[in-house]
């Protein structure tokens, strides 16, 4: 059993509350990701994971056992670092052999599990190192070396990967993803980047404010983000948010409407929903990726999809996709396109969204409707 | 044509440059050479001294080449000239000295590394107040503490003896100790420790294995400045021990005083020389690490 648990998990430092109640569970062998942006908590909240902080209110398990006051070394957990945090006057097989040797585990036992762990990560090359003449990515094999050696109950990163180039991040990732599925150990993963949460875990969850806004699996958080906090941080381009007000189109189905150029856009809700009654104001999400260049084939073959026009204001080429940005009467709204069908500079666009992926949002409350 | 012209202004502008060069840089080294024959001067005196004899001083005076050549003042002043009665030379001085210093050296630089571990990785409510407290021992004169100090050792019954300057220079040291570590920590990311103990290591396990091997350059910084510090220091040997117990700066002094008709200054030159001898080998063999030291940081 190495299941986590936290429970109305409160933190404060003197008068400043850092952690309003936090409510969490990881299952044994699952991948939680932690993501939200710097000083939401996230961080601190594994330093109490970890026994690195104290416990304010409320009660972290690691298994069954109530852990809010065990120390550090007597949780069975391991931790990866941002800054690696390898000991510099070590070698490589020091910094590995360090927690085993505090432990008092047997030099042969050790040399064993150095073994084990070096073919693992495929650093056998640079055991007689100093972390000083490694790499960027090879101290992160490293540090990762010294949190697998222990065989923990609980694998905690610090945002691991935040240190190395935009190209090694993305390997790194993949390897990290891989490793755990053939280690199978309980993770928790902090991360201020959202793509790393997307890939990595199975379940997300977002911070904001010292609050846990939405956990949930990723695509559902995607999907169907619980407030708006929620959408604009996770996804980018961010989410366009519409103010808009609840209608009925022609046939009588509901709809939103709001000010485009040149006139009010009404857009079909998709079948089902009944965000309730007409007149009320809401603010309409939609990703980038739901919007596009309108064309009847399109709608014939997807029911869900409104059109709108909107002058194209500016034009971003990135290769794989094109980002235009779209003029809404005051707002800008932000589309990606495919490469061969990009909107140009100046020109009015016909667009199709696909309410199918729309969301509706309370402009008051701000939660998902 | 024109490009001749270009170039010949060029040429006359570049040799002005190099000629401008020249000389501030003639008058930059003339300036530096002038300051090191100042600071040396007194040092060449007193080796030249050391080795001339005395009648040749007399003679010529205390400040001249020299003309004769002897050693039998360095063996003098060792172990045979008579100071106050005693004629053992400053051997026994030159011993008491080394017997305090490197002692309240080694103690006073491993408390301060203590502390400034415990100061700066092991912070606790009111460590920030300590440590400012502790820095005002800093710029505290010794003689403040001179009669608190001498309660004190009468107390301890260490009046007289070499245990008790060191214990003075020990406690007088730690304030300057410990700023030194403590600054040096500081630059240690808070990361290593953290997982140290999620790695199982406890206070002195992290103390041994990752602070104090990142240590040295600090080190060599303390041990330099404690070790000249205590050596050079006068006030306290000469207040609180007397005669063969009394470190060499305190003997130095008695030297001059002792009451023989004839100054012996090629005994003297060599006696003192002597007696800085020490901190001077420290500073020749560290002092390259000692500015190191202190502009580096604990991780490169």
């Amino acid at each position: 059993m190495s299941s986590l648990n936290i429970r109305n998990l409160r933190k404060s430092f003197g008068a400043v509350e850092v952690l309003k109640g936090i409510n969490i569970e990881a299952r044994t062998g699952e991948f939680i990701a932690l993501v939200g942006p710097s000083g939401c908590g996230k961080s601190t909240l594994l330093a109490m994971i970890a026994g690195l902080e104290s416990v304010s209110e409320g009660e972290i398990r690691i298994g069954d056992r109530l852990v809010n006051s065990v120390a550090p070394k007597d949780r069975d957990i391991a931790m990866v670092f941002q800054s690696y945090a390898l000991y510099p006057t070590m070698t490589v097989r020091e910094n590995i052999t360090f927690g085993m040797e505090s432990r008092g585990v047997p030099k042969p036992q050790r040399d064993e599990a150095v073994k084990r762990v070096a073919a693992l990560l495929q650093i056998e090359p640079l055991l007689k190192r100093k972390p000083g003449q490694l790499s960027g990515g090879q101290r992160q094999r490293v540090a990762m070396g010294r949190a697998l050696v222990r065989d923990p109950k609980l694998f905690l990163f610090d945002e691991p990967l935040s240190n190395l180039d935009a190209k090694l991040r993305v390997d790194m990732r993949t390897e990290i993803k891989k490793l755990h599925h053939r280690v199978g150990k309980t993770t928790v993963y902090v991360t201020h980047d959202q793509v790393e949460a997307m890939t990595l875990a199975s379940r997300i969850a977002v911070m904001h404010q010292g609050q846990v806004q939405q956990f949930d699996e990723p695509q559902v958080v995607y999907d169907r983000p619980a407030n708006m906090f929620v959408a604009g941080f996770m996804g980018s381009p961010a989410m366009n948010f519409i103010p808009a007000t609840l209608t009925t189109d022609a046939e009588g189905k509901p709809a939103v409407s709001f000010k485009a150029t040149g006139g009010t856009a009404v857009l079909t809700l998709q079948d089902g929903i009944s965000p309730g009654a007409a007149g009320r104001d809401v603010i309409l999400g939609v990703r980038p990726e739901h919007i596009f260049r309108y064309s009847h084939e399109l709608k014939a073959s997807k029911k869900s999809i409104a059109s709108v026009d909107a002058p194209v204001e500016m034009v971003e080429p990135t290769g794989a996709e094109t980002i235009g940005l779209m003029r809404f009467g005051e707002l800008e709204v932000t589309g990606r396109f495919d490469p061969d069908e990009a909107p140009r500079m100046g020109e009015t666009i016909t667009l199709g969204i696909d309410m199918s992926h729309a969301c509706l949002f309370d402009p008051v409350t701000r939660n998902l409707i | 044509m024109t490009d001749a012209t270009i170039a010949a202004v060029h040429d006359r502008e570049a040799a002005a440059a190099s000629r401008r060069h020249f000389v501030s840089r003639t008058i930059i080294y003339a300036l530096l050479t002038i300051f090191a024959v100042i600071y040396l001067a007194p040092l060449l005196i007193l080796v030249f001294n050391s080795f001339r004899e005395q009648p040749e001083i007399a003679q010529n005076g205390l400040i001249a080449f020299p003309r004769s050549f002897q050693l039998k003042a360095w063996a003098e002043a060792w172990s045979t000239y008579c100071i106050g009665g005693t004629c053992e030379g400053m051997r026994r001085n030159f011993l008491n000295s080394l017997w305090m210093a490197v002692p309240a050296t080694i103690l006073s630089t491993l408390l301060g590394a203590m502390n400034g571990y415990v100061l700066s990785k092991w912070r606790f409510k009111g460590s920030e107040v300590l440590f400012t407290l502790m820095l005002l021992g800093v710029f505290m004169p010794g003689q403040i503490a001179l009669m608190p100090w001498a309660f004190l050792l009468g107390k301890v019954g260490l009046t007289n003896s070499t245990y008790g300057l060191i214990l003075i220079h020990v406690v007088q040291g730690i304030s300057f100790t410990t700023l030194f570590c403590r600054n040096y920590y500081v630059s240690i990311p808070d990361d290593l420790i953290k997982a140290a103990r999620i790695d199982g290591a406890g206070f002195w396990r992290i103390f041994r294995k990752i602070i104090l091997p990142l240590s040295p350059p600090i080190l060599i910084v303390t041990v330099i400045w404690q070790f000249t510090g205590i050596w050079n220091e006068y006030l306290f040997g000469v207040v609180f021990t007397s005669g063969r117990e009394q470190p060499i700066t305190a003997a130095l002094v008695a030297l001059t005083a002792s009451g023989t008709n004839v100054r012996a200054y090629d005994v003297m030159s060599a006696a003192v020389l002597i007696g800085a001898l020490p901190p001077l080998l420290v500073y020749f063999l560290g002092g390259k690490y000692f500015v190191r030291g202190l502009t580096q940081g604990a991780i490169k």
